[in-house]
Parts: structure tokens; C-alpha cells; sequence
């Protein structure tokens, strides 16, 4: 692995990055989290957007490898003063850094800069297209649910089934999960109002997974989890997203859907719209992996950066 | 007097024959003295007439350090053209006889080839109200085609002024067709992989409803409408059945749209980011058959020149547009000749005649006839070679084909008798003794 960009990868790769991540976690019952792998080594958090809890964990994953962090925000920076994208990114491997995890909302930007700076790339979201390692500790959170903690080294996710709820059409996590999650062997469905599902989820060939509108449908089914997804209809331009009363009534997680899913995980990428997305109850039950999935961030964190920067895996430049 | 006496050359793609150039115009091979003509040996060559292009952005006035009338020229004659019309969208815009008449005189001055301002038709390209596009019409510029390209003329009663005025001063509108509500924010086509990619997609209805709303329009003005890059199925066959009903609707295609699909943008590289955006098979497809069957009248490049640092950053937000000029016609052989849709005299018709045509630009009705003016090319069709940046002529190597062959040299070039190609290379202006 050079760069990722993508939560497109094998079943294999997949498994184990997913098995490094175990190694790491266990990082979470030491009393000093300090290991050395990374000694040495500079990486930078480059932020185009705002975002405090991925910048966060991926800044905890790199500290607790002990490699040096510096956080640089596109607001404030060269950047907002028209410097291209390009010198931004030059400016920035020519001080020497190892690697550089990007945050953009220009879908494509982490591809370009990986291609431009010849240095590790780890795509922290871009725009509406990617966000891989969310889909990565989403599936390692889920892949323990599923095993149980001391038994999923090694597990992938086969015949799982997986439903993500919400605005799919605008959400680089679904787009994600969609390709990492059949890679690993689960079942996908897609479901949103008609007008926030995309194309490709629509016609259903290009992603491979299933889209549906009704998440009662859906509820049917008795998924093994549940993903709902952030909502900001206010972002939606008015006009095409469904109103918030509507959204509840149709694919809103309230008490009363909860009370029909008696075995399915209920899962969600953070920040929680309680009460939009989901209900509290569903938010706060045991079947909720939301903690879960926060820790699980850190040690995928630390495995993509391990895998990337440590000089046993040909990270060294 | 310099005669020029061509030899071999394969006129319109037919047999071999002769051409004589005189004075600036074709004459007759058996009426010159062959002792003292220059002569250039043509065999193995086709012979076209020069090349119009009824849609082409040379950025001058103001956008000069990505192109100018002299390095856009030099682009068209190396591409051979030996007309240019040139799009509005500049700054200031051209909706004033000061600027018109301006990109006039920097087109003659430059030579090479003849430059003929388009007007816009609402001031500032702003689609607020009418340009003054009698005064355009009866400046020095003599503007016969009026388009805000770049720009939609979205508000159907402004569009139909247009037309209206348009055909008192037997103009024609160009319309960049694309419904600005339903394209908010696209920046490719709109498809399953926009949705992957998740880049926002520009769906094919906003351009066929804008041209079935404006061809009616046309129809009731008793104006003739043309409209620019055609670029999907269902525009064609709104086309088509404009066409069918008697309605004055010309179509363009740019060559982009008849050799490459959306499949390109997976790079991310925004030199294929392009309005309208390139789009699926079936649309190239369709708009290949429509230029053979003549549903589409002419091919036009939407040369879009744009520095270097337009398109070195994130897709969504690079600039829009490819320069075209230098690699048009190598795209036509490769989608159209070499696939049998076309021949040669059709490519004639389609990149020379009926786009003059559609300008009003004498001296191309009869291509290549003895009495017309010298705009001649001759072309190489079996020369191949790959586009390199540094080869280019004009400012701006935004080219969606560098480091891809095509087919085709353009090897010589007259206009109007002068010789601006010559082996492939720009004959420089000779400087007076």
C-alpha cells in the first residue's frame, strides 16, 4: 500500500489491515500508549475542512506511534489566500514531512495531491466521494459485534447484512462502506428518500449493492446492523431534501422501529442528530456500537499509518 | 505576380488533380506559366478548403495570459483554419462595437488567418437584457452571429428578443444550452460514475429541454438558432425533429465529444473537465451518426484555453474548457473518416462550408473551385503522430489529447493565397524590406 484513497481493496488486504488494527487496539488497555514504530517520522494532518474528530483520532493514532504530528488547516493558511492546491501540497512534502493525511471538500483532492507530492496519502474524507477509514473502523467494530472482541482476527464479514440509512447521494462514508463492506463478504442496502440516493446507487451495477426507499422494507429484513448516516437537510439546498418531519416519519430510527429490531446493531458515524437520525433510546442501547466505532478509529488510524510510514513496511522513502 | 502550382493532391479526398493559386485566388492550372510557378508537390495528399470555426475562445481582451488574438491564430492556422469566430466571453465582453471592432483589427493585424467577432447577446453576458446587437451587426466587425457561450440565455423571453432581432439582421444565436437550475454546482456528466466519483453530475435534460424550448422560439421568430456542442443523445433528437419541422436549428459538435467519454475524469485530472461535460458511450455514438446524416451541420471546437493554474487543483474546482484548434481535425479522421461515417468532401462540408454558412463568411461556398479565394489545406492522412505540449502553437496546452496519437498532419496552409503552413510549421509574416 502507497497511498489510501480508497476504501476499493481486497478481501485479503482488507482482513488484514483489519488484523493490524487488532494489534494496535490493544494499545487501549496499556497504561503508557506509546509505542516506538514510528519514531522519527513527520506526518502532517492537512484540513481543508473543518473536523475535529477525525483530525483527533488521527492525530492520538500518529502520537501514539510517536511520530510527530503538525495539524494545518486550510482556514487561515496559505490556502484561503488563493495558493493552488499544488503549491499548497509541494510546499508542504518539500519541508520533509513522511506523510500527509488530507481532509478536502473537493472530491479527488487526496488522488491529485498523491499523485503531485510523491509522499504517503491517506484520504481523511474528500468531499462526497471517500472517507476509507471510516469504512474501516466501522467494519472492525462491526467484525467484533459479529465474532465477538477475541475471536475476529482473521474474520471477514460474509453474509452479513448491512443497511445504511440516509442521505446516500452526499455521503462519502456510504460511498465508503459500499465498496469496503461486499469486500469483505456483507450484504449492502442502501436506503434514503428517493432524491438523496444517487445514481449508481439506483441502478445498482456500479457499486454493486442494493438501493431501496423504504427503510420499514428494510426493517423487515431483520439486518444484522444498521447504519444511520448524519443528516444536514439544511445543507441539501432546500428544495430536493424531504423536511425534517417527513424525514422521521420515513427513515428517521424512533423508538417504535427500534422496538422491531430486537438482534441488529444500531450503528452511526458521529456527530448524532438525536431525535433526527435516531432516537436517544436507539443512540444510547446496548445494541449501539457509536463508542465502539470512536475507539476503533484509533487503532485503524494507527494501522493505515503503520502500514504506510513504518520503515518494516517498505514505508520508508 | 507568385503563382503557387499544387501537384497530386487528392482534391476533397477524390482523385489527384491540380490547384493553382494567383493573386489570392484559385485559377485555373492551365491558365499559369509553369516555368515560373512555385511549385508544391501534393501526392500522397488531401486537399481541403480552409477550415471555419464557428466557435473558438481567443481571450483577448483580457484573459491574455492564457491566449491572444496572435497565439490563437497561430493555434487555428497550425490546425488548418483560416477562420475563426471568436466567442464573447471576454473582458471586457464583447458587447460594444469598441470591443468588437477591437478583436477585429488585432484579427487582421495578426494575419494567418481571419478573425470574426461574435457578439454577445445580453450585456456583460449577464442575461439581464439586449446587447445592442444592431450596432454589433453594423459595426466594422460586421458581427453576423451573437452567442453569451458560457452562458445560457435562460430567460425564454430575452431568448426570444434575441431571435427576433437576430433575424432583422439575418444573424443567428448561438445558444450555450443548459438550464442553469438543473445544473447548479456540475462539474461532469451526470451518471453512475458522477455518483462514484462524487463529483456533481450535469444531467442530459438540461441541455435538450433548453434546446426544445428555443427551438420553438426560433420557429415563431421566423429566426435561425444555432446551437453550440451538441453533447448528448436526447439533444440530438430534439435536433432532429426540429429539423423535421421545418424549424432554421443548425447544430455544432467539438471534436472532445466525438472521440471521448466521462470514463477519463476517474483520473480527477481536471483537463477533461469540460461544459458541457464529456459524456457516455451511447451520447458519442449518437453524435457521430448525427454528423454523418447531417442532423448536426458542422463540427466547432470550443478551443478553450486556460492557464496552467486553472486546472492544476481540484476538480470541482478547475476551470472549464480544452483547447481544440491544433488536434480538431485529427479527431474528425480518427471518429469519422477512419470509422467510414464520413469522407473527406463530407469533412469539407462540415468543418468549412456549412459552418461560413451558418456566419455568413464569404469565399467558402465552393470549396476549392477555380474563382473562389485560396483557402486551401493540405493534409497528411497517413502521417500519425502524438500530441506533445511543446508542439503546440498557441498559449495554452489544456489539451485532453497530449500523449495520445492521432491521425492526420495538417502539413500546408493558404489563406487567402498567403501561405501560413508550411511542413507543418507557421509561416512567419515577412518583414517589409
Amino acid at each position: 500500500m502507497k497511498h489510501l484513497l480508497t476504501a476499493a481493496m481486497d478481501r485479503d488486504e482488507a482482513v488484514a489491515l483489519l488484523d493490524l488494527a487488532e494489534d494496535m487496539h490493544q494499545i487501549q488497555d496499556r497504561e503508557l500508549k506509546k509505542l516506538p514504530a514510528l519514531r522519527g517520522r513527520t506526518v502532517v494532518n492537512l484540513f481543508f475542512e473543518d473536523s475535529t474528530r477525525t483530525r483527533s483520532s488521527f492525530e492520538i493514532a500518529g502520537k501514539w506511534l510517536s511520530a510527530d504530528v503538525i495539524n494545518v488547516s486550510g482556514k487561515g493558511s496559505s490556502a484561503s489566500k488563493g495558493e493552488s492546491l499544488r503549491d499548497t501540497g509541494l510546499t508542504i512534502a518539500a519541508m520533509g514531512v513522511d506523510g500527509v493525511v488530507v481532509r478536502s471538500g473537493a472530491s479527488g483532492a487526496p488522488a491529485l495531491l498523491a499523485d503531485w507530492i510523491g509522499r504517503p496519502v491517506v484520504n481523511a474524507g474528500d468531499g462526497t466521494h471517500e472517507h476509507p477509514t471510516q469504512a474501516l473502523l466501522d467494519a472492525f467494530a462491526l467484525r467484533r459485534r459479529i465474532h465477538g472482541p477475541d475471536a475476529a482476527r482473521g474474520k471477514a464479514l460474509d453474509g452479513v447484512r448491512v443497511a445504511i440509512v440516509g442521505d446516500i447521494a452526499h455521503s462519502r462514508v456510504a460511498r465508503s462502506n459500499a465498496l469496503l463492506l461486499p469486500a469483505l463478504g456483507a450484504e449492502v442496502t442502501l436506503v434514503g428518500p428517493p432524491s438523496l440516493l444517487p445514481l449508481a446507487a439506483a441502478d445498482g451495477t456500479r457499486l454493486g449493492v442494493r438501493a431501496e426507499t423504504s427503510l420499514d422494507t428494510v426493517i423487515a429484513e431483520q439486518p444484522d446492523a444498521l447504519m444511520l448516516l448524519r443528516v444536514q437537510l439544511e445543507r441539501q439546498a432546500g428544495k430536493v431534501a424531504p423536511s425534517a418531519a417527513e424525514y422521521i416519519t420515513g427513515w428517521s430510527l424512533t423508538d417504535e422501529r427500534l422496538a422491531r429490531l430486537p438482534q441488529t446493531r444500531i450503528m452511526h458515524p458521529g456527530p448524532m442528530n438525536r431525535g433526527l437520525e435516531l432516537s436517544s433510546r436507539a443512540a444510547d442501547s446496548d445494541a449501539s456500537t457509536v463508542l465502539e466505532q470512536v475507539t476503533a478509529g484509533v487503532s485503524v488510524r494507527m494501522a493505515v499509518l503503520y502500514s504506510l510510514l513504518a520503515s518494516d513496511q517498505g514505508g520508508s522513502r | 505576380m507568385t503563382v503557387t502550382l499544387l501537384t497530386g493532391a487528392r482534391i476533397l479526398g477524390g482523385e489527384p488533380g491540380e490547384l493553382a493559386i494567383a493573386d489570392g485566388l484559385l485559377v485555373d492550372p492551365a491558365t499559369i506559366d509553369r516555368d515560373t510557378a512555385e511549385l508544391v508537390d501534393a501526392s500522397g495528399l488531401v486537399a481541403l478548403p480552409g477550415l471555419v470555426d464557428l466557435h473558438t475562445h481567443l481571450r483577448q481582451p483580457g484573459g491574455e495570459q492564457a491566449e491572444t488574438i496572435a497565439t490563437g491564430v497561430r493555434a487555428a492556422a497550425a490546425g488548418g483554419y483560416t477562420c475563426v469566430f471568436a466567442m464573447a466571453n471576454t473582458t471586457p465582453v464583447a458587447d460594444t462595437p469598441a470591443v468588437v471592432e477591437q478583436v477585429h483589427r488585432l484579427g487582421v493585424e495578426a494575419e494567418l488567418a481571419t478573425v470574426r467577432p461574435i457578439g454577445a447577446v445580453t450585456v456583460g453576458l449577464a442575461g439581464e437584457r439586449l446587447a445592442d446587437m444592431g450596432m454589433l451587426a453594423g459595426s466594422a466587425a460586421r458581427v453576423t452571429v451573437f452567442s453569451d457561450d458560457g452562458h445560457c440565455v435562460a430567460d425564454a423571453e430575452l431568448m426570444r428578443r434575441a431571435l427576433e432581432h437576430a433575424a432583422s439582421l439575418d444573424a443567428v444565436i448561438a445558444q450555450h444550452a443548459q438550464d442553469p437550475a438543473l445544473t447548479r454546482g456540475s462539474v461532469m456528466h451526470e451518471s453512475p460514475l458522477a455518483a462514484e466519483l462524487g463529483l456533481t453530475g450535469w444531467p442530459s435534460a438540461a441541455e435538450a429541454a433548453i434546446v426544445a424550448r428555443d427551438a420553438m422560439l426560433a420557429e415563431a421568430a421566423g429566426a435561425r438558432l444555432h446551437v453550440c456542442h451538441v453533447s448528448t443523445l436526447e439533444t440530438v433528437e430534439v435536433v432532429r425533429a426540429a429539423k423535421a419541422r421545418g424549424i432554421a436549428i443548425t447544430a455544432e459538435v467539438t471534436p472532445h465529444h466525438l472521440l471521448l467519454t466521462e470514463e477519463l475524469v476517474r483520473s480527477y485530472d481536471a483537463r477533461y473537465k469540460v461544459n458541457p461535460p464529456l459524456r457516455a458511450e451511447r451520447d458519442v455514438r449518437a453524435l457521430r451518426e448525427a454528423l454523418a446524416d447531417g442532423t448536426i451541420d458542422i463540427v466547432a471546437t470550443d478551443h478553450a484555453p486556460h492557464a496552467p493554474e486553472a486546472k492544476q487543483t481540484a476538480f470541482a474546482d478547475a476551470a472549464f474548457g480544452m483547447v481544440g484548434l491544433e488536434t480538431a481535425l485529427g479527431a474528425v479522421q480518427q471518429s469519422m473518416v477512419e470509422t467510414g461515417l464520413l469522407d473527406w468532401a463530407g469533412v469539407a462540408r462540415v468543418m468549412s462550408t456549412t459552418p461560413a454558412a451558418i456566419g455568413r463568411e464569404p469565399g467558402y461556398e465552393a470549396p476549392l473551385a477555380i474563382g473562389s479565394p485560396a483557402h486551401v489545406v493540405l493534409v497528411d492522412p497517413a502521417a500519425r503522430g502524438t500530441i506533445e505540449a511543446s508542439r503546440l502553437k498557441g498559449r495554452s496546452a489544456n489539451s485532453p489529447f497530449l500523449g495520445v496519437e492521432l491521425p492526420g498532419r495538417v502539413l500546408h496552409v493558404w489563406h487567402a493565397g498567403r501561405r501560413t503552413v508550411t511542413d507543418a510549421e507557421i509561416t512567419e509574416k515577412q518583414v517589409q524590406a
